[in-house]
């Protein structure tokens, strides 16, 4: 007892200090200031310059470059447009990738090559995977060819310049993505839990139902947020294998055209705004929804 | 060959470590001389490891100091204070090789490159890896990669050496064999040692004087035998094998011995602690299972029971038994015992130990009250 | 049962028949695989009209052109200055992969190591940069730029590609520095080890597996990156990506055979670092990145 009354006095003096480290603030923590830096300067700077500069347009006072935005029909438009191919889009791809990824999840020969091949569009990039829909679904493509061989078509069918274009792009180039992921999440359920399903009775479909779909609904959740992050924001394959003036007038292009086709900053800038407005509540909703789920431990490695 | 101890005298004064508003240490005081093996135990979550890392300086302290020889050093960085430090899980470098872990603390002192290699290959050959220095852990067993770690914790002939459940990640064969390793080379390379675990039949086995701790605070400091034969208070008894812990009320307290009954129980025991109860306190009887047998006679039993689980051990069989009134009471038994049996139990009162609850509660108000070595 | 037969591996010896029966017995397994060939064979399709198109004479209205030539290839790296384009192109992804790593990777060893009081508004302020479309931010950015008259510059690049760079980074490295034990850190320590011999002699070789990882991925994505580099390059600062979209893009009269020679060329880089990233990282890697 004597001896900690003693100590009662240097204790109050590394106090501070001492307090502060246990909740983790120590020198250790200036390591993140470089990189925070750049982010700050890079990302949030402009984008905050951006945010002001969207209320001071020529006109209209200062919400006026809002108003416009919302008073043009056209312009308005292009948020339909943008969710109408993206939402689709995100709910094919990874809808398609949970089927496949399930049936896939045991090992087998050549499964490495396999997912090195789906990394390929990934790589390829926007505007390579355009340049090839339009010349491989275009009305003399082998797309179009194969069909009218098969009999399946008489006449080409429009698959390029128009909405189908530029879904079938963010198919080619969002399936691998949603998939991999997916993957991913799955592999981080332990096998042995639907062991332990079908040791107590399950049939394949009640341990999908019951047991691995519910532990990968979290990791779907994300791989669906991601998904439309991307579908989002597409932009120029909108441009190159789509109707940039009709059905794929998305929101991205409104925002580069305003700024730099009509040089008008502003209204690039409040455009901008309303697009990650738009994007970062879907995220939200859709973020509020997962964190109602379970997640947790599934079992198994990630 | 017994190399004398590097170290004079550890002293700890009222080391303290608080997270938050909760003491996970309460002072402490113990003093450690030289060439001593001296093991914390406690369940887990009692303190002992804060304690280990407090005196490694991988925590700072949030009172008290820690001096060696009369020199402060709970003030140092860890890579100061030039202690060895054996890990639960290892933390060997996996990019070295062996030689190299246990190289690294030499080069880290620019020792040179001749007078390593004479250090390495004395420690490895101590620790019998000599043929597997070329390795790396990866490739080593779980025994291996812990007698590396032992390697790389004393081969700077540390003044002091702390280990950390260093046999938990370890099986049951593995833990006896290496046990006696360490024990070895705690005594040829004239260590001190400090070592923590849970399991207090490698406390007992390896050191020569144990601190167990209970819920950060000093429950009672000795040597094995000290411990084995006169626990403190009923955590230390717990802890030292007394699996029959008894909640009654005292009828009757003459000199050294007690009477305490309750739910069809009556025992006659040896009262422990300074405090003297009085009739009508509650206290805990502690009770040892081998201690524990079966009424021969006309002996008086403490109680009748049911055989409920028959174990079969060898020599003596380990019963559980329940009471009319739903005590659980482990006992051995040399004769043969059926499930179902009625047995009546008895003790002799000199193994049956009375703490009052007076007497624990009393320590837990005096966190130094065990404290003094 | 049938978990049982989906774990044996597929005929091989005496399993061989229950495997092959399970198959048989299985629509679903077909159809999964029908679709994913179906789609491999049009992304072969896409890839192979584009590569076929760059080697032709000619090419209309039937299966094959009419003659092959490789013209195009020398035609385009004239036409377009490829080779000043590569130069900038690589120029650009090394400087973002070097800056990126430098910024990120000890911020990711504190986001790994430390809980701290405001943690998660330091992750969201990374996460943000990943989840807000380029498009969005790289307008207000460029205008930024063009103000501080780095717009058009190649440093100006650099910086744009930066913003999603260094995130990516941090997120990448998290699970790498998660799985060195910290008590590997503790051990050097009581090996008499100060922090920067810490730093240099354990940290960095247990973690250069990670940091090779992050670099590829960060160059594949820069080379890949269309939207900032577009917005913020000038003529001669455009990437590879960038000037193949203004080739397509671009009025008057082209020839689509130089411009499917330059997205060869442009397939080709990405290929050939492609396969030096799947080297050292999983496929998986490639795409999860803030999955939190």
């Amino acid at each position: 007892m004597t001896v900690s009354a003693v100590a009662r006095p240097a204790a109050t003096k590394l106090a501070l200090r001492h307090r502060l480290a246990e909740r983790g603030v120590d020198r250790t923590l200036l390591l993140i200031l470089p990189g925070a830096l750049a982010v700050l300067a890079l990302f949030c700077y402009p984008f905050l310059y951006g945010l002001q500069l969207s209320f001071q347009p020529t006109k209209g006072g200062f919400l006026g470059a809002y108003r416009a935005f919302f008073s043009d029909p056209f312009a308005r438009k292009s948020i339909w447009s943008t969710f109408s191919l993206a939402i689709p889009a995100s709910l094919i791809n990874v809808g398609a990738s949970v089927p496949i990824s399930y049936r896939m999840r045991r090992e087998f020969r050549g499964k490495r090559l396999l997912l090195a091949v789906l990394v390929v569009p990934i790589t390829l990039g926007t505007v390579l995977t355009a340049e090839g829909i339009l010349e491989f679904y275009g009305p003399a493509g082998w797309f179009n060819r194969t069909l009218h061989w098969l009999g399946l078509a008489d006449s080409p069918v429009h698959l390029t310049m128009n909405y189908t274009g530029v879904l079938l792009s963010l198919i080619i180039s969002g399936f691998p993505f949603s998939y991999l992921l997916t993957h991913s999440y799955l592999s981080g359920i332990h096998p042995s839990l639907e062991k332990a399903a079908a040791t107590l009775g399950a049939g394949w479909w009640q341990r999908f139902r019951y047991v691995t779909f519910p532990l990968l609904l979290p990791g779907l959740m994300t791989t669906f947020c991601l998904s439309f992050v991307m579908a989002f924001a597409v932009f120029p394959s909108a441009l190159m294998v789509g109707d940039p003036d009709g059905k794929t007038h998305v929101i991205s292009i409104e925002v580069y055209q305003a700024a730099l086709e009509r040089f008008d900053y502003v209204q690039g800038c409040a455009d901008a705004m309303i697009m990650t407005a738009l994007m970062l509540a879907v995220l939200a909703a859709l973020t509020g929804l997962r964190a109602r789920l379970y997640s947790g431990a599934t079992g198994g490695k990630g | 060959m017994r190399k004398a101890s590097q170290l004079g005298e550890l002293r700890l004064s009222g080391v303290s470590r608080a997270y938050g508003g909760h003491l996970a240490l309460h002072p402490l005081d113990l003093t450690i001389r030289g060439g001593e093996f001296v093991a914390l135990l406690g369940p887990s979550g009692c303190g002992k490891t804060t304690a280990l890392n407090c005196l490694a300086g991988l925590l700072p302290l949030t009172s008290g100091e820690i001096t060696m020889d009369g020199r402060r050093v709970d003030t140092l960085a860890p890579e100061k204070r030039g202690f060895g430090m054996v890990f639960q899980n290892y933390a060997l470098f996996p990019h070295l090789t062996v030689r190299a872990n246990v190289a690294f603390g030499l080069k880290m002192r620019r020792v040179s490159k001749a007078e390593t290699r004479r250090r390495v290959d004395d420690v490895l050959d101590l620790v019998r890896l000599r043929e597997h220095a070329h390795k790396h852990p990866g490739q080593l067993s779980g025994g291996q990669q812990q007698r590396v770690s032992i390697a790389r914790a004393i081969v700077m002939e540390p003044p002091l050496v702390l280990m950390d459940e260093p046999l938990s990640n370890l099986d049951a064969a593995l833990r006896l064999s290496m046990r006696s390793e360490i024990r070895r080379i705690h005594q040829e390379f004239g260590l001190t040692t400090i070592y923590v675990t849970h399991d207090q039949e490698e406390a007992l086995s390896l050191a020569d004087r144990l601190v167990v701790l209970h819920a950060g605070q000093v429950s009672q400091i000795g040597t094995p035998a000290e411990l084995y034969e006169h626990p403190a208070d009923a955590h230390v008894a717990a802890f030292m094998g007394y699996r029959n812990l008894l909640t009654l009320d005292l009828t009757a307290v003459e000199a050294a011995e007690a009477v305490a009954e309750g739910r069809g129980l009556k025992v006659r025991g040896t009262v422990v602690g300074g405090v003297r109860p009085r009739p009508g306190d509650t206290a805990t009887v502690a009770i040892r299972p081998e201690d524990l047998r079966v009424a021969e006679g006309d002996e008086q039993p403490i109680a009748e029971a049911t055989a409920e689980i028959v174990e079969y051990h060898g020599r003596v069989l380990h019963v559980e038994a329940v009471t009319a009134h739903g005590d659980r009471l482990h006992l051995r038994s040399a004769g043969t015992v059926r499930p179902g049996d009625a047995l009546r139990v008895a003790v002799d009162a000199e193994r049956a130990l009375v703490f009052t609850d007076a007497d624990t509660a009393a320590l837990d108000d005096a966190p130094t009250a065990g404290g003094v070595s | 049962m049938t978990t049982a037969l989906e774990t044996r591996p597929a005929a091989t010896g005496p399993t061989a028949p229950p495997g092959r029966r399970a198959l048989a017995l299985r629509p679903g397994t077909w159809l999964t695989w029908a679709v994913l060939a179906f789609f491999f064979v049009n992304l072969a399709g896409v890839i192979t009209t584009v590569l076929v198109n760059s080697f032709s004479r000619s090419w209309f209205d039937s299966w094959l052109p009419h003659g092959w030539t490789s013209t195009w290839y020398s035609h385009a790296w004239h036409k377009f200055s490829l080779g000043q384009v590569l130069t900038t192109t690589i120029e650009v992804t090394l400087l973002v992969v070097v800056i990126s790593l430098a910024l990120a990777v000890p911020a990711s060893y504190a986001l790994a190591r430390r809980s701290f009081p405001g943690k998660k508004l330091v992750t969201t302020l990374f996460v943000l940069p990943i989840l807000v479309p380029p498009i969005a931010y790289g307008i207000p950015l460029a205008t930024v730029l063009y103000k501080i008259h780095l717009a058009g510059t190649i440093t100006g690049v650099v910086v744009a590609n930066l913003v999603p760079s260094i995130p990516f980074v941090v997120f990448t490295m998290t699970p790498f520095i998660e799985q060195i034990d910290p008590r590997i850190e503790a051990a050097a320590r009581m090996c008499g080890a100060s922090t920067w011999t810490v730093l240099t002699r354990i940290l960095s070789p247990l973690l250069l597996p990670g940091m090779l990882a992050a670099g590829i991925l960060v160059l594949v994505r820069t080379f890949g990156m269309f939207e900032l580099t577009f917005l913020t390059s000038g003529p001669t600062s455009q990437t590879l990506i960038v000037s193949l979209f203004s080739a397509v893009n671009s009025a008057g009269i082209r020839a689509p055979q130089s411009v499917d020679a330059m997205a060869v060329i442009y397939t080709g880089s990405m290929a050939v670092l492609l396969l030096i990233a799947l080297r050292f990282v999983n496929p998986t890697q490639l795409v999860a990145r803030a999955s939190d």
